[in-house]
Parts: C-alpha cells; structure tokens; sequence
C-alpha cells in the first residue's frame, strides 16, 4: 500500500466567475508590468498593489469571519495561481498572507488576532520569516537565538538575543515571526523552541540587507540585540516550535508558487518558438506542458487536502521537489533549443526573462527546506531510515 | 477512491496473486500464452469493464478501468487485457475471443500487433480514423516480441489501409492504457525498492538508511507519484468528454519518463540481485521499457502536443491549461 495519496481535485462552482474577476482585474491593474519585471513575480514588491489586492477581499479570503470571508482553500488557490501565472508583484503580501496569518490563526491569541490579521488581510502589514540563522541551515534544531523571560518596566515578556538570516524582504516588513530557542532541545532536539511576533521597529533590532548574486537586495540578516518582547506575543505554546514550524511548512511547501516561478519563461520560450516550432522545440514545449499540468494537479490535490483539515507533510514534499526539479529544466530546455546568449541591459524580454531565471533558480531548491531535506522527508514517508 | 474501486482493486489484486507465479511468467514469455490466467481474467469480465452493460460488459468509465491497468501493470500482467479494455471503450462491445489493438509500424503494410498470434481480431483506425474491427482469420503473422517478451507480431491483412498517422484514436487509446500500466508497474518497482532496501544488510545496517539510497528512491517516489496523478488525470479527462489523443500525449509522456527514471533507479539500488533471471524486478523493468515506446514514444507525443501549444500561441497557454 502507497505511502502517499493523491486525490483528485475539483474546483468548487464559482471557481471559474472567481477566476474571470481575477484576470479582470489583472488587466486592470496589471497590463503596464514588462515582461521581464514579470518573471520576477513573487519576489516583486509592490504595497500599493498588495493594497489593491486587500480591498478586492482576496487577502485571506479562506479565514474565518471577521477576519475573512470563509471562502474555501481551493478560491484562494485559483487566486493566487492567476495572479503567480500572470507575474503580477504579490511580494509584499506573500508571506504574511501565506504563512504568518494562517499560523496566528491557528495558534496565536484572540488579541494577536485582533491586532494583526486585519492589516495582514488589508495588505497593509508585511510579515517575514525567521528561521535559518547564521550556523543553522537545513538543521533548523539547532538554532541558538534566544529569548529568556524578563520584566522591563513592570512589563512581563521576553528578551530576545541573536541573529537570523536569509530573511526575505525583512527590510520592509513590519513584523517577523521568529523560531527562538527558549529551553533544553531534549533527545529528539526538537525540544524547547518557541514562535515568536516580534514587531521590527523594537529598539535593538538591526536589519542589514545581504545582496545576492543577481544584485538584489531581497534577503537580509536581522540582528537581535536586548529586545524586549511582549509576553502577549508569544505564538501558540512555549517550547512546541517545532511542531508549529512543521505545520506551517507544508503550505509553504505545495502551492502553485512551488511550480509557476518560472512560468515566464516557459509562456517566452513559447513565444519564441513561434507557431510552427522546429521538431526539438516542439518536443521540448510538449514534455514542460505535460510536467506543468501534472503538477498542478498534483498541487490542487494538496490544497483540497489541506482544506479538509489533513495534514499531507509527504505530498506537499513531493509538490516542492517535483516543482523545483520542473522549474530548473526550463533555463536548461531553453539554452538547447534557442540557444539565445542573454544580455542583461538591452535584451529581448526572451532573453532577459532567460538571464533572471537563470541566476535566481538555483535559490529555489534552497528556500523552504532544501533538495536534500525535501528527499530526506519523502524517504522517511516511504518507511526508510 | 470510492468503494466500488477499492473492490475493483481487491478483486484484481487477489486474480493476479492466485495466477500469476514466476512459472507463468517463463512459460509466458516462451511463448505460451497463460490461459489460465486469461481465463480468470474474462471469467470477472475485467476485459469488458467499459462495454456498456447491454453489450455484456461492466458499463463502468475509464477512471474504473484505470484501476484494472494499474493492477495489471503492477503485477507486470502477460496478457492482452490493456488491449482488450481500449478496444471494448472504443467500440462499445467486444467480439467473442481475444481482441488487440493495431498500430501502425515503420512498414506500412505490416501493422504492429500485441498478441497478434493470439488474437480473433485487431482494432484499427482506417485512413479517416475510423474504427475497423478486423478478422485476423487468414491473415499473415510474423512472430516477434518486445523486451518485455510479449508477443509484438507483425501482421499483414490483405486489403486493410490503415490511418499509419500514429496520432489516430486507436493509438491514443492504446498510449492511455499503457500509461496506465505503467503507472501501476512504477508503484510496484518502488514497493519493492523499499522492502528491499529495508532489508539488504551492507556495512553493519540496512541500506535503506543510507542518504545515497534514500535520495534516489526519493525521486523515484515522486516519479511514481507523478505518474499515478497523470494516467488517472487522463482517464477521468477521457470520463468527462474530453479528447482522446490530448490526454493520452500527457498522460503517455509523464508515466514514459518516470518509466525510464524509475526502471534505472531500481536496478541501481538492487545491485547485482536484481539483474538476475531469478528476482522479479525485471518482470517490470523490462515491461516499463517497453510499454514507453509501444503506442508512441515521448518524443512522439511530446511533438504533438508541443505542436498543438505553439499553434495556440504564448498568451494561451496558461487560459488553456486552466480553462480545460
């Protein structure tokens, strides 16, 4: 019997009205991006537009109300597919919509709920993620940044002391959620860490952009120097980080952005090809579809899982290897069958598409957990180790 | 999966565990065809599981029928029963006897059949892709087999033009089974890996808990994930009216390349015990390779459908794959 399932997935009725709405509105508001700012996508940072997205209710449209709408998982993905599909700049929003509010939904305080999820649904309150630090990567246990109970001022909380890196876009975030190390890690060393909100404009925190090798500044190292944070800020239960972590990877693990980051590139190559493809290109084309549609029903059926309350760590690790591996190929594909040598400045939106994704694809078996980790979840799905 | 189809599953895996052992896959493969095991198998009416119920079949849609190929796939099944299903779909009843599938080969007059020698009669698609159902009483047979050691006899009617477009929709039909088997021979081959693995002692542990074997039965999980999403895909795409040939290109190219990647991988992992005569990996291996190139190739429906999307255009691709 297989360790793993995958369903298939039918759209809810309405999904179709709801997916007119979103490309209706990305005409609207999205017809002057170029092509080549398109490919950047959700690494694309745009508040007024995330503003644009929060007023339309399809900022966490799946949450309960008064804070969403309660609409399904599935019109959410239909979402966020068209708007990934389309390149439109959702960077802003990305992650607190994503992750960070769906976690204090499920874990946090009334009045952490209260507090932030409104502006994280207006598209108004950014959130970014802090994890990896300066010597743990893949080995997320064995983080060492730290918060240790403290009163300042008659107020009870908590001081928070180190350093995280690879934080993406902390430099215009207002909040990060961060995994502290708050006692003993115990013999499985997944003991003793804690989720934190802890609000960026707190004296004693330090954000330095790291720019990467594209020339970027998207991710950053954040350093915590005596920062006092709030008893009230506390996420979820002390010392049950891991298990929070491992809960909200998997959303971060299997949606369309796991398959469609380099969808530029893939919709340019075909424009390239042109409408009589050569027999390689037409072969090339044909074997990406293929692998395209696949995932995405592959993706879909997670999300229906997911909406039903499952909780498809092994599935969603397959969504993001498969993803990545697909993503990978198409700068490969394309090099065999153009054969374009990509000039950054001037370029055709072809070859300029093919100079970013080129360069910023090797970050995608890197970012939320990598290759080897993903292998190493499936393997012990199976019954190995 | 619904009930209905777990029992399908149930019925099939119990069929083929009762007659199917290593001493009919050797006679089998010699040349014999396994009645016994075929026996069993029309006795159930598993060939017939989409003729309609007034033609004497199950009535029941390609997504049940995918349940079939998958067992049939999975036990590696010597038998003509993928060809019998595509040809009860196709033409809604079956005539007494074994019924194959037809396609066109390299040589025009010769068409390429499955159990050629076996069959009463062979579908085809006529120059305007329509059905045939052609006797095979008197016809020419040249004896020949795949890597799998199924029979893959050349067979020369006289009089009979066929479509020879390899895109007609008894190929298709045949890609979509295939892509079914082969769905359920991955599953299979990666069931094994891991009990193996999970077994084999090298270096003082199991060598499943090495990373190196973990890694690489990894990616065959996901090819065999990858595959079973896309032959049941199709099969339902088939259910809900949609066109033949377009879900067979997918579905054939996605289990044809988890095909080869798995085969490779399983044999890695075996060492030099599943390169003997004896295990069964090969029962699979040699069939997965085979069934990738029979009924079109990747690279055949890979052009087709990479064809079909450029005439679309760019800015239809992504309305297409959403809208389908």
């Amino acid at each position: 019997m297989q360790a793993f399932a995958f369903e298939p997935c039918e759209l809810p009725p309405g999904a179709d009205a709801l997916r007119t709405e979103v490309r209706a509105f990305l005409d609207a508001e999205a017809a002057d991006i170029l092509v080549p700012a398109r490919a950047r996508s959700w690494v694309g940072f745009d508040a007024e537009f995330s503003r644009k997205l929060g007023d339309r209710g399809w900022l966490g449209m799946t949450w309960p109300e008064p804070w969403g709408q309660d609409r399904s998982a599935l019109e959410r993905y239909v979402v966020i597919e068209e708007l990934l599909a389309a390149g439109a700049p959702v960077a802003a929003h990305w992650i607190a919509e994503r992750q960070s509010g769906p976690l204090i939904l499920r874990f946090g305080t009334d009045e952490q709920r209260a507090q932030l999820l409104p502006g994280i649904a207006a598209g108004e309150t950014y959130f970014c993620i802090g994890m990896s630090e300066p010597d743990s990567g893949s080995d997320l246990a064995s983080i060492r940044s730290k918060a240790e109970p403290a009163e300042v001022g008659g107020e009870k909380g908590w001081v928070v002391n180190g350093r995280k890196v690879w934080t993406t876009y902390a430099q215009h975030s207002h909040y990060m959620i961060a995994l502290l190390r708050t006692g003993e890690a115990g013999e499985n060393r997944h003991g003793g860490t804690t989720q934190f909100v802890i609000d960026l404009a707190t004296p004693g925190v330090t954000v330095q952009p790291i720019r990467n090798m594209i020339g970027d500044e998207e991710f950053n190292e954040v350093t915590f120097d005596d920062v006092f944070v709030p008893a009230g800020m506390l996420v979820g239960e002390e010392g049950n980080g891991w298990r929070q972590v491992t809960a909200e990877l998997s959303f971060e693990r299997s949606g369309p952005d796991r398959f469609l980051s380099a969808f530029a590139l893939l919709k340019a190559l075909v424009h390239v090809a042109g409408e009589n493809p050569s027999d390689m290109a037409a072969a090339a084309i044909g074997r990406l579809h293929a692998h395209l549609t696949t995932l995405r029903a592959m993706s879909l059926s997670v999300a229906a899982q997911l909406d039903a309350g499952a909780e498809p760590a092994l599935e969603a690790a397959f969504v993001k290897d498969l993803g990545v591996m697909f993503e990978q190929s198409i700068p490969e594909i394309a090099h065999q069958v153009i054969g374009a040598s990509p000039r950054i400045d001037h370029g055709d939106d072809f070859e300029q598409v093919l100079a970013y994704v080129q360069q910023a694809c090797v970050s995608f078996s890197l970012r939320g957990g990598t290759t080897e980790i993903m292998r190493g979840v499936i393997a012990r799905g199976l019954g190995l180790r | 999966m619904n009930e209905e189809r777990i029992m399908i599953a149930e019925t099939c895996e119990r069929l083929f565990a009762a007659h199917l052992d290593a001493e009919v896959f050797r006679t089998a493969e010699a040349g014999r065809f396994p009645h016994g095991l075929w026996d069993a198998i029309t006795e159930n009416g598993l060939d017939r599981i989409l003729v309609p119920e007034a033609q004497g079949g199950s009535g029941l849609g390609w997504e049940d029928a995918h349940v079939v190929l998958l067992a049939a796939g999975r036990h590696a099944a010597p038998v003509p029963l993928a060809e019998a299903i595509a040809a009860g779909g196709l033409l809604g009843q079956l005539p007494d006897g074994i019924v194959t599938l037809g396609t066109s080969g390299a040589d025009p007059e010769m068409v390429r059949v499955p159990w050629g020698r076996d069959a009463g009669h062979m579908l085809v698609s006529d120059a305007d892709d329509g059905l045939r159902c052609v006797s095979l009483d008197g016809a020419a047979i040249t004896r020949d087999r795949n890597i799998g050691r199924d029979p893959r006899d050349g067979v020369v009617v006289e009089g009979l033009v066929t479509g020879n477009m390899g895109v007609d929709q008894v190929h298709a039909a045949g890609a979509l089974v295939r892509s079914c088997q082969m769905a359920g021979a991955v599953s299979a081959v990666l069931d094994l890996c891991v009990t193996y693995t999970n077994e084999r002692v090298q270096f003082g542990r199991p060598i499943g808990r090495f990373q190196a074997i973990q890694q690489q039965l990894a990616v065959m999980a996901g090819e065999a994930a990858a595959a079973g999403v896309a032959a049941r895909a199709a099969c339902r795409m088939v259910d809900a009216g949609g066109n033949i040939i377009a879900a067979a290109a997918t579905a054939k190219i996605r289990t044809g390349e988890a095909a080869g990647k798995a085969a490779n991988i399983a044999h890695q992992v075996h060492g030099a015990i599943g390169f003997t005569d004896e295990y069964r990996l090969h029962h699979l291996t040699r069939r997965l390779w085979a069934w990738r190139s029979e009924f079109g190739a990747e690279s055949n429906w890979a052009g087709l459908l990479g064809r079909l999307v450029a005439a679309r255009g760019a800015d239809k691709l992504w309305p297409d794959l959403t809208d389908g």
